[in-house]
């Protein structure tokens, strides 16, 4: 992967926080995407993903800090209002309209309003089928959604968020119950799609897709960002190692349990080698 | 100040009786997440069961009330869970509505079958109807205070059992976590059975005491159990407490709203005291907490194709022509059974856009329907064609009215607030006396078009058959444009709707108005069969019914609702069925709500799998087919993914819907 | 309470199972033998979780065999399998919020032949937090006696089998390592336990053996000193440790 001109950043978090009662499930948090990019968003479950996702999407407003799009804050808008000023995002729980063709699905988003006007002089009809051959769904354009595999399934979902034209595609976990080839046709779809220009969010599990689609990584352990930086760097910095596979070993706050460490400490110097 | 303290008693003893009834129906919700629409069609039954057995069987009051109260109606309720209500876990909303409405209507069917409505039957009363007692200067009769004793006797055997005993307290844990209580070794099944033992016998304790105070009446007593409804929805349609405090209130708006202090002509004209439940109820629903945005469908995945505009004007033509051939073998009261029937269907027409397509649950299109048949009757003598148009544009105005404050009411909450209003309707403005007169009627004529007065029975059927064409080629082609995708998809997922942009309140009020004015239509097409309507033709019992009907046949469909309101119109012409309606429908409903496609869907869907087997050829779409092309510049082939099932939404647990948001679980998860 | 007890093997073999058209878990084998403490780990989303639901009988395989005490699972009813001895602890905080800590210790007697008063004196002298906070809902209590309470559950005599999901999900170390030594006092009566984890070091601090589960698929199996090398390459990816190997 090599480093890119970066683009300008589309999407920025400042100094996020979210509490809810006396939980605190992000602290502190900054991140951006850029244009033309890939960045991804990893952790362990638990981590804040998911509110942070809520935060950036307006699902949740944050107790502290701001979202800016392009500059705007939209840290006070409705998730709709967010919408139509070009965030998109997928669901990790696949919501596509189950009573509708692939075109159909495709066809609503086209059709939502928006707060800037459609780019390009085509009309609606040829828009769609650009959306549908660009990501290689026109042969199942006709089908319903509920009789496709997982797979094209979410790369339908994909489609459907890209035909409102947004400024920055959020993507929820998109390889979940995904097998190894339909993981590498979706990696292949986000590529294109940042070489074009789009800015990109990926909240990931998978391994293999993050380290080959994303040129930054966010790592998010308990609310807060403890590492971000290029994937194979992230990959071995031992407090991501820790972050995962989790340590019994003294931090800021705990005491740690003193007959666990020399095990612990030893593997993970080797990991973090 | 004595008239107050007799209002306020007064409003206590309503009170008292909402609350026993209304804490059964929170009782039934949290153990098995199932709303019971057949709650107070279950009271009726217990009301007329204890008649049947102290009148014309004789028996004393106490060995009465213990089989009534604590030996059948805890039976039926065990039954009723094991039937159907377990069916139903993890159905969509529309089902479980469907089932418990189809279910109050067969009670109502069976009621008015062993129970003939035209007798004169009172409930002899706990006491003398004249023995009180004389608390702070206020007479309080004895029979009163036996209401009293049983809603306080209620609150505590409820504390009791929810707080001392283990069963109890299960209930109370089924409502968090269904899951967690079977991993303890608990059955959650035999706890949703026990709620409803529960429940079922508060209906019934509720039904007799109410009987009590009013005539045994079987529509009176099945809806008047509506108003608790109210009671229920402010405790939350979770704590018993509340519910109690909520019934306590809403007693009293009920004592108050016919007391003096309001203008006798006032309480009459809108019949007050039956309308501020009602009211009440509708505004309750505004202020419940509402939960995240549904995720799935409240009406089931669409299964069949939609007909393109050249199938549509044919069915048009067809239509025509059939209406056209047979009319001219049929009786003049043949003619107009038929012009009913799809009269009615137009109105049910209106369904299959609001409730089929987009989803929302309507229980109050007969109302529409009425304002049409009135706005009708009133514009330029009852026979112009711009009455329809006016009956269109009244009843549209009408549906905007009512969706606006209801705009963020999902799935049960909005059926209910829907039922509020036809309820409220059907008070305040179908009896009263400023629309139709005095048990009265409005006359309602036949628009005259091109020169033509329809006063044949042969034309104005013709005509209607017209109408409904047309309209239902509207419908079709509205189901093809952008607006009917962005419907369904709004039924589909409001959530991905949201992240989309669209602006889902807009198109809630735009469906709901459209499908009102249509409902209108149909009212003034109606009005214009009998020549006029009365105040009794648009109830709101049969507004469910005609959900239900249309549920039945197929309310995706419009070749669906022209069959349902052929049915409606032809059950009552056999001999002794006119009281099954209620009762067919019912059971119809209960059966088909499995089937989300009803008769007309499944019938479809039997006959195309059974075509594609005689012709011997694959299913058009081969999912794996598609699969093999989207991944054919892949070097891979994906044959080993398991054979494809239709997708389901991925809920691998089910959650009872609180009617609070759901707090987190663990930080940031 | 120091008795032994015969702890119940456990067994999946060939299990495949999924939600809807998605399977989750694609023919896995896992053997935990009785009085085994074994620890089935793997990043987020590789299916620990649906596992567990098979074991528990919450969710039917749709492929292979369950056993558990060597008996095979026909139709999987959590009650049943309960009733033989098993407890599951599922994943965030088994409670019921709206019930007291004295109410749950009632819940807990739904598994047959629970003396209620002596229960709760177990349970209060082992996790004493909970003995003073008895008559507090249990969503005001802290995540740790959250979990404390969920797990107090694996004091009921007859458990013969403990399955705990993610215990350690959200919690500060010091809960979680006297939340594990909790674990090691039933395994050491002879419980069989299976602690589910995303962080690997935690449970493989008390596991004898384990097995790595990645999407779907077993990847690794071994003691925990066999598997430790190879870990962080199963969760983070190729270059994330240095020594290569199968």
């Amino acid at each position: 992967m090599t480093e890119n001109q970066r683009g300008g950043p589309v999407l920025t978090v400042e100094g996020v926080g979210l509490r809810y009662g006396g939980l605190v499930a992000l602290r502190g948090v900054d991140m951006t995407v850029h244009r033309g990019h890939v960045d991804g968003l990893i952790g362990p479950n638990g981590a804040g993903k998911t509110s942070l996702f809520n935060v950036i999407t307006g699902l949740t407003r944050p107790t502290e800090g701001q979202v800016f799009l392009e500059g705007h804050d939209i840290t006070r808008h409705s998730p709709t209002r967010r919408a139509r000023l070009g965030i998109a995002r997928t669901f990790q729980r696949l919501e596509l309209f189950s009573s509708l063709t692939v075109r159909e699905n495709v066809q609503v988003a086209e059709e939502a309003p928006r707060g800037v006007g459609r780019r390009g002089a085509q009309s609606a009809e040829a828009l769609v089928t650009e959306q549908l051959e660009r990501t290689g769904l026109i042969s199942v354009a006709s089908a319903r959604v509920d009789t496709l595999p997982t797979g094209t399934a979410r790369i339908v979902e994909l489609a459907r968020a890209l035909a409102t034209e947004p400024r920055v595609l959020l993507l929820d976990e998109p390889a979940s119950g995904l097998d190894p080839q339909e993981t590498m046709a979706l990696a292949r779809v986000v590529e294109s799609l940042a070489a074009e220009g789009l800015a990109v969010l990926l909240v990931e599990h998978d391994v293999d897709l993050v380290m080959r689609t994303c040129s930054t990584l966010t790592v998010l352990d308990r609310g807060r960002v403890i590492a971000s930086g290029a994937p194979d760097a992230v990959q071995k910095m031992a407090i991501v190692q820790e972050a995962y596979l989790g340590s019994v070993a003294d931090d800021a706050n705990g005491n740690g349990d003193g007959t666990d460490a020399p095990a612990e400490s030893a593997a993970s110097n080797e990991a973090g080698r | 100040m004595h008239f107050f303290l007799v209002y306020l008693v007064s409003g206590i003893v309503a009170g008292a009786i909402y609350a026993v009834t209304a804490s059964g129906l929170v009782v039934t919700y949290n153990t098995s997440g199932v709303f019971n629409f057949a709650h107070g069609a279950i009271g009726m039954m217990a009301a007329f069961a204890y008649w049947a057995l102290r009148v014309p069987l004789g028996w004393p009051m106490i060995p009465s009330v213990v089989v009534v109260v604590f030996v059948a109606a805890p039976l039926a309720g065990a039954l009723i869970e094991r039937g159907l209500i377990r069916h139903l876990f993890g159905a969509p909303v529309a089902s479980t509505i469907g089932v418990t409405l189809g279910l109050m209507l067969a009670l109502v069917g069976v009621a008015t079958i062993l129970w003939n409505p035209g007798d004169y039957r009172a409930i002899p009363t706990f006491f003398s109807p004249t023995k009180d007692v004389s608390i702070f200067g206020v007479s309080v009769l004895y029979n009163q205070l036996v209401i009293l004793a049983a809603a306080a006797s209620v609150a505590v055997g409820l504390r009791l059992v929810f707080y001392k005993l283990r069963a109890g307290v299960a209930m109370r844990s089924v409502v968090d976590d269904p899951e967690l209580l079977a991993l303890t070794g608990a059955s959650p099944r035999r706890t949703a059975q026990r709620g409803w033992m529960i429940g079922c016998s508060l209906a019934a304790a509720a039904g007799v005491l109410l009987a009590t105070q009013v005539t045994l009446n079987i529509t009176t007593l099945t809806l008047l159990v509506v108003s608790a409804y109210a009671a229920a929805i402010f405790g939350r349609l979770r704590s018993v407490p509340l519910t109690f405090v909520g019934a306590l209130v809403l007693g009293e708006i009920y004592s108050f709203s016919q007391s003096t202090y309001i203008p006798q002509w006032f309480i009459n004209d809108t019949q007050l005291d039956k309308t501020a439940p009602m009211i009440v109820l509708f505004i309750a629903l505004l202020f419940l907490p509402q939960g995240r945005l549904r995720t799935a469908g409240q009406v089931p995945a669409m299964r069949m194709p939609v007909a393109s505009l050249r199938t549509s004007v044919v069915g048009g033509v067809v239509l025509m022509a059939g209406a056209l051939v047979i009319s001219a073998f049929l009786s003049q009261s043949n003619l107009l059974y038929a012009s009913e029937g799809v009269a009615l269907a137009i109105v049910m027409l209106s369904l299959v856009l609001l409730t089929g397509y987009a989803g929302q649950i309507s229980g109050c299109q007969l109302a529409f329907a009425g304002l049409g048949a009135f706005a009708m009757g009133k514009v330029l003598g009852g026979a112009s064609p711009l009455g329809l148009v006016a009956a269109f544009v009244l009843a549209a105005a009408a549906g905007a009215l009512v969706a606006l404050p209801a705009i963020r009411l999902q799935g049960l909450y909005l059926a209910l607030a829907t039922l509020a209003f036809g309820a409220a309707m059907d008070y305040a403005f179908f009896e009263s006396p400023n629309s139709f007169g005095y048990g009265g009627s409005l006359l309602v004529g036949r628009a005259r078009f091109f020169g033509n007065n329809f006063a044949s029975n042969r034309s104005f059927l013709v005509l209607v058959a017209a109408i409904f064409a047309v309209c239902s080629i509207a419908v079709l082609a509205i189901r093809r444009s952008r607006f009917g995708r962005r419907l369904v998809a709004l039924n589909d997922s409001p959530a991905a709707c949201v992240t989309l942009g669209i602006g889902i309140g807009r198109t809630k009020l735009i469906v709901f108005a459209l499908s009102a004015g249509l409902a209108g239509l149909g009212g003034a097409l109606y009005g214009g069969v009998s020549g006029q309507v009365s105040a009794g033709d648009f109830p709101v019992l049969l507004s469910l019914t005609l959900l239900l009907l249309a549920t039945v046949w197929g309310i995706r469909s419009t070749s669906g609702v022209l069959l349902a309101g052929f049915a409606f119109v032809l059950l009552p012409l056999i001999p002794h069925v006119s009281s099954l309606i209620y009762l067919a429908t019912g059971l119809g409903a209960i059966t088909i709500s499995r089937n989300p496609e009803g008769i007309l869907g499944e019938t479809i869907t039997r006959i195309s799998v059974l075509t594609t087997r005689l012709a011997g050829r694959n299913q058009p779409q081969n999912p794996i087919a598609f699969e093999a092309v989207s991944n054919s510049t892949e070097a891979a082939p994906a044959g080993h993914r398991a054979p494809i099932e239709p997708a389901v939404t991925i809920e691998p647990a089910v959650t009872i819907e609180p009617a609070v948001t759901i707090e987190p679980r663990a930080p940031g998860a | 309470m120091s008795e032994q007890v015969a702890g119940l093997s456990l067994s999946l073999r060939g299990v495949s199972a999924g939600y809807g058209s998605i399977e989750v878990l694609h023919g896995i084998d896992l053997e935990v033998e009785a009085g085994q403490v074994a620890a089935l780990l793997g990043p987020n989303g590789a299916g620990k979780s649906t596992a567990l639901r098979v074991l528990s009988g919450r969710m039917a395989a749709t492929e292979g065999q369950v056993a558990i005490g060597g008996e095979v699972v026909r139709k999987p009813v959590s009650e049943r399998l309960v009733r033989r001895g098993l407890c599951c602890i599922p994943e965030g905080r088994g409670v019921f919020a709206n019930l007291t800590v004295d109410e749950h210790m009632w819940m807990w007697t739904y598994r047959g032949g629970v003396d209620r008063a002596r229960l709760r004196e177990d349970v209060f002298s082992r996790f004493p937090e909970l003995g003073t906070r008895h008559k507090q809902l249990a969503g005001s209590l802290s995540g740790g006696e959250r979990q404390m309470l969920s797990m107090s559950r694996a004091l009921c005599p007859g458990i013969k089998a403990l399955l705990c999901d993610e215990l350690s999900m959200g919690l500060a170390p010091k809960v979680v390592s006297e939340l594990f030594e909790f674990v090691r006092e039933l395994a050491a009566r002879g419980v069989t336990v299976l602690v589910v984890e995303q962080f690997a070091h935690t449970a493989l601090s008390v596991a004898s053996t384990a097995a790595v589960l990645v999407e779907g698929r077993i990847r690794l199996r071994g003691t925990p000193s066999e598997i430790e090398a190879e870990i962080g390459r199963a969760y983070l990816g190729e270059a994330s440790t240095v020594a290569r190997g199968a």
